[in-house]
Formats: structure tokens, C-alpha cells, sequence
């Protein structure tokens, strides 16, 4: 199997992304942002589309479309109530400029299916570079902004007294966000992005009670699913991101029954 | 010889824009005194508070700290903060978020001795390593006060951080505040609707009331300061 080049791309760009899945996931659910991590990964879809549309990489595509609109939601929704309704809004429009850009080209709709549903053997060695290259940035600046990231995703009101710089840290957390959905979308599809930011992150709460055991715990569940899922998708040919959600999926029920288990 | 104050409130005014929440309050808080803020809902004992903080502009007046404020760290423990039951953090995770700002990502040699101390001076040792959802009232507003405390602040503020305890719960928590501000001279700011817990404690009082306000030693204090403080304590949600 590793004698294959598009699996050794495949190992080593999901390798990047299952890490900075776990590490962006854990703020994601203490900052319950799960949704929008969701409306993320579907202005992925349409920048991906509109990448294709004008000839660009759709990776490039996505990057625009999802820094962009991160920080406009990081704008419209500084009030918690407000958020869902603003988010849903923005989702619509994107997901509906993501048909009208695919309907305006010429590429065939497998293109449309890789984007939606990931693909394992379009990965190039130069996607690897840039996928490892963007890992790096993001968890960078996790590690310089890490302190004061951890106080305000995990004790808001404790970080707003003390007067950290609450609304920059989000902005700086929605790019972030943005750079991992466009990077994961790379191998799971932009459907299923929200399964690798979320799901591994969530289960490990269940498991770890320090902020560095459940960036470790999330990791370690993200790649067990990614390295899983491209080897039962070599094995049997079934698409990847089936075998990636099934065991993300497997894994958190496994949680809540620990946790179950636990409290007795 | 005279030392200089902590902090002092000259002419004070805050207003919104529907209400003028206190004015022409003047004020002087001495190093290592503990100071009681009591008042009716509403009366801008928190609103006080964030001024302080420099989180809220006074509409007039000015407050001074000594030498100034750069000089004076403040450890804050809020009115309200919820903290659901699957809160995840390990109360010791809890209490080293604190010690936030550009460093390095992993706890120093340092950090993790002053977290340690923390944790001793606040009974928490036994249950440092459970997450802080399943902890008590009390256990949880002590976890509170150790997270303020970990970053060695000069002064304390305390809003309301017994309103939710019952009477042994409450005591102890101010004992161990007592403590502290008796053996490292640690300026205490603690703000209630407490009044026997005030006078046990505080040396001196600020009573925030509709209109204007009355300071000094605690002894005289007013019993019947607080109406609804009388029919059965706080009404407080
Ligand atoms: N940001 C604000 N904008 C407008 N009015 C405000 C604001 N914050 C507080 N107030 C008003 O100022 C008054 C004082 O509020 P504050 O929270 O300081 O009272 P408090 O003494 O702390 O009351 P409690 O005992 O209920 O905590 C109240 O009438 C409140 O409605
Ligand atoms: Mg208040």
C-alpha cells in the first residue's frame, strides 16, 4: 500500500490534518462553535467551486471564501443571540453560490463530488507541502496565542475581567478555523470536515480533564480515524470519509458510554 | 510616617444613559484593610466595581491607585460565572488559566509551585484533580478565589461569591479570605448583601444606597442598612 505514491500523499497530508483537527476541535467545543464550523465548511464548498469556476487551485478557492467570511460572521455575531440566525443566513447564500459556480463550469460533476466528499487519490505531493505548510501556521500561532486562547474559550467570563483582548482572540480563532476547515476539506470533503473538528475533540472531553489530554486524546482519535479510513478505503474501495465518520462516530459513542459507565 | 493609600475614589459619578447609578462618592482604601460594599439589588456595588476595573468610564471623578495602577494587580472574582455540570477542566486546569498572556504554552517550574500554593491555601488538594463541573457550591467559589489568587494580586475583589452558599459554606469561605488578608496584608474588596457576614469580617463598610452613600469602621454600620436583608436575607438569582 505505501508503495503507492498517492497513499504515501494520502498518509502524510491526513497525518497533518487529523493533528490540527484535534488541536483546533478542542477550542471548537469549548467555544461551542460547532455549528459554525459547519457553515465553514460549506463556504468552503462554494470558495472551492468559485476556485474552479476562475481557474484557481480549489484549496486557494477556500482560503479566500472561508478567511473572508469568518471574519465577517466574527463581526455580525459578537452577540451570542444573534449568531445562529445570522450563521444559518450566510450558509444559505453560500451553499447556493456554490451550485451557481459549478453550474458555470465546465468540469464535469466528479469535480463537484471530490470537493463535497473528499478525495484521496487527486492529493499531489505539492497538496502534501501546502497542506503541512498551513498545519504549521496554524499551530504557530495556537502556540503563541495558546494562554490566553485557553483562558477565554474555557472561562470567558474569568478572561473578560481580566481584560484579555476577548474580541481580537476571536477573530484570530475564526482564521484559524477557516485555515483547518479549507486544510481537512483536502481529504474528508467539505460535507464531512465538520466530523474531524468536532467529533474527536467532543469525545475527548469525555476521556481528559486538562486542555493539553484533550488537545492529546483528540489528536490520537483523529488519527486513528483518518489512518483507519484510508486503510479500509484501500482495502475495499469504499469511499474514505464513509470509514472516517463511521469511526469518529464509533468513538464518541464509545465516550458518552464511558462516561455512562462512570457516573455509575 | 504616612503611607500612601491603595486606591482612592475622588467626586466618583457614574451614570447610564437612563440613570445616574452614584455620584460625588469619595472614598479611601487603605493597604491590607478589607473592605464591605453592601447595598439593595441595583444599587452599583458591581457597576462600582467595573469602574474600578477601568472597565466603565466615570461620568465625573476620578479613582486613583498608588503608585498607580500598573503597580496594583487586581484578582477578580465575578457575580456571575456558570459553569455547567460537564464543565471538563480539572479545578487545578481551572485555576492555571489565570496565568494567561504571551508565554510559553507549557507551566514553568515557577507557575506550577505558585499553582501548588494556591491550591494548599484554599483546601483544594484533595480534589485538585477532579473536574471542577462536579465540585460544590462551595468548592467551586473556592477554585474561583484560588484562580484570582494564583497570579499574586495586591488587591481582592469579591462580588457576591457567598450569595449562592449556605451559612457553613459561606463562613468558611470567609474565613480562609480573612486569612489571607491577615497574613500576606492582602487588600480586600468584598461586595454583599450579607450584613452579619460583613460586620464579622470587614473592617470597613461602603453602603451604596439610592440616595448617596455612608462609610466607615464597620462597627458603624447601620443594622437595619439592608430593608429586604431583613425579610429572610438576599433575594438574589
Ligand atoms: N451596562 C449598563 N447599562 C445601563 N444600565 C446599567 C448597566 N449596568 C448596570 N446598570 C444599571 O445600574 C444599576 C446598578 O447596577 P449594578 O449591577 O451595579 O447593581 P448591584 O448593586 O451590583 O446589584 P446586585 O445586588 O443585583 O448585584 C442598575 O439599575 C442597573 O440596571
Ligand atoms: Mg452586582
Amino acid at each position: 500500500m505505501f508503495s503507492l505514491p498517492f497513499m504515501q500523499n494520502a498518509y502524510l497530508a491526513s497525518t497533518f490534518i487529523a493533528i490540527i483537527s484535534g488541536i483546533i476541535g478542542v477550542f471548537v467545543i469549548a467555544r461551542n462553535m460547532s455549528f459554525l464550523t459547519h457553515t465553514l465548511s460549506e463556504i468552503g464548498f462554494a470558495g472551492a467551486a468559485f476556485g474552479i469556476f476562475a481557474g484557481w487551485p480549489p484549496l486557494n478557492g477556500m482560503l479566500f471564501f472561508t478567511i473572508i467570511s469568518s471574519v465577517i460572521v466574527g463581526q455580525l455575531s459578537v452577540k451570542a443571540d444573534r449568531r445562529e440566525a445570522s450563521i444559518s443566513a450566510i450558509s444559505s447564500l453560500f451553499i447556493g453560490l456554490g451550485i451557481l459556480f459549478l453550474s458555470l463550469t465546465d468540469k464535469s460533476s466528479s469535480y463537484a463530488t471530490s470537493i463535497l466528499f473528499g478525495s484521496i487519490i487527486g492529493i499531489s505531493r505539492a497538496n502534501v507541502w501546502q497542506v503541512a505548510l498551513l498545519s504549521i501556521v496554524v499551530l504557530l500561532i495556537v502556540a503563541i496565542i495558546y494562554r490566553n486562547l485557553k483562558f477565554d474559550s474555557f472561562d470567558p467570563v474569568g478572561a473578560r475581567v481580566k481584560g484579555l483582548w476577548t474580541n481580537t482572540l476571536s477573530i484570530i480563532f475564526l482564521i484559524l478555523l477557516a485555515l483547518s476547515v479549507s486544510v481537512a476539506a483536502q481529504i474528508v470533503g467539505s460535507l464531512l470536515i465538520f466530523v474531524l473538528l468536532t467529533l474527536p475533540a467532543a469525545s475527548a472531553r469525555y476521556f481528559a480533564h486538562t486542555v493539553s489530554k484533550m488537545m492529546l486524546v483528540a489528536v490520537i482519535l483523529s488519527l486513528a480515524g483518518v489512518w483507519g479510513g484510508l486503510y479500509l478505503g484501500y482495502l475495499t474501495n469504499w469511499p474514505v470519509s464513509f470509514f472516517i465518520a463511521t469511526i469518529e462516530c464509533l468513538f464518541y459513542l464509545a465516550a458518552l458510554g464511558y462516561n455512562r459507565l462512570r457516573q455509575g | 510616617m504616612t503611607q500612601k493609600p491603595l486606591l482612592t475614589l475622588d467626586h466618583l459619578a457614574v451614570r447610564f444613559p437612563d440613570r445616574q447609578v452614584f455620584q460625588d462618592l469619595n472614598l479611601t482604601l487603605d493597604h491590607g484593610h478589607f473592605l464591605s460594599i453592601v447595598g439593595e439589588n441595583g444599587a452599583g456595588k458591581t457597576t462600582l466595581i467595573r469602574t474600578l476595573l477601568h472597565q466603565l468610564k466615570p461620568s465625573a471623578g476620578t479613582v486613583r491607585f498608588f503608585p498607580n495602577r500598573k503597580a496594583i494587580k487586581i484578582g477578580y472574582v465575578p457575580q456571575f460565572r456558570n459553569l455547567d455540570k460537564e464543565y471538563p477542566l480539572t479545578i487545578r486546569d481551572f485555576i492555571s488559566l489565570n496565568l494567561s498572556g504571551i508565554r510559553l504554552p507549557w507551566l514553568s517550574r515557577k507557575e506550577r509551585h505558585a499553582i501548588n500554593q494556591v491550591i494548599q491555601q484554599t483546601n483544594l488538594a484533595a480534589i485538585a484533580q477532579r473536574p471542577l463541573g462536579m465540585a460544590s457550591g462551595g468548592e467551586k467559589q473556592r477554585a474561583y478565589l484560588a484562580q484570582a489568587l494564583v497570579e499574586k494580586p495586591n488587591l481582592l475583589i469579591l462580588d457576591e461569591s457567598t450569595a449562592s452558599l449556605d451559612n457553613v459554606m459561606k463562613y468558611d469561605l470567609l474565613e480562609l479570605v480573612k486569612k489571607i488578608n491577615r497574613e500576606q496584608k492582602l487588600t480586600v474588596i468584598f461586595v454583599t448583601h450579607d450584613l452579619p457576614l460583613a460586620k464579622q469580617y470587614a473592617d470597613e463598610f461602603l453602603l451604596l444606597q439610592r440616595q448617596g452613600y455612608q462609610t466607615g469602621p464597620i462597627a458603624n454600620l447601620p443594622e437595619d442598612a439592608l430593608v429586604s436583608a431583613q425579610h429572610g436575607g438576599a433575594a438574589h438569582v
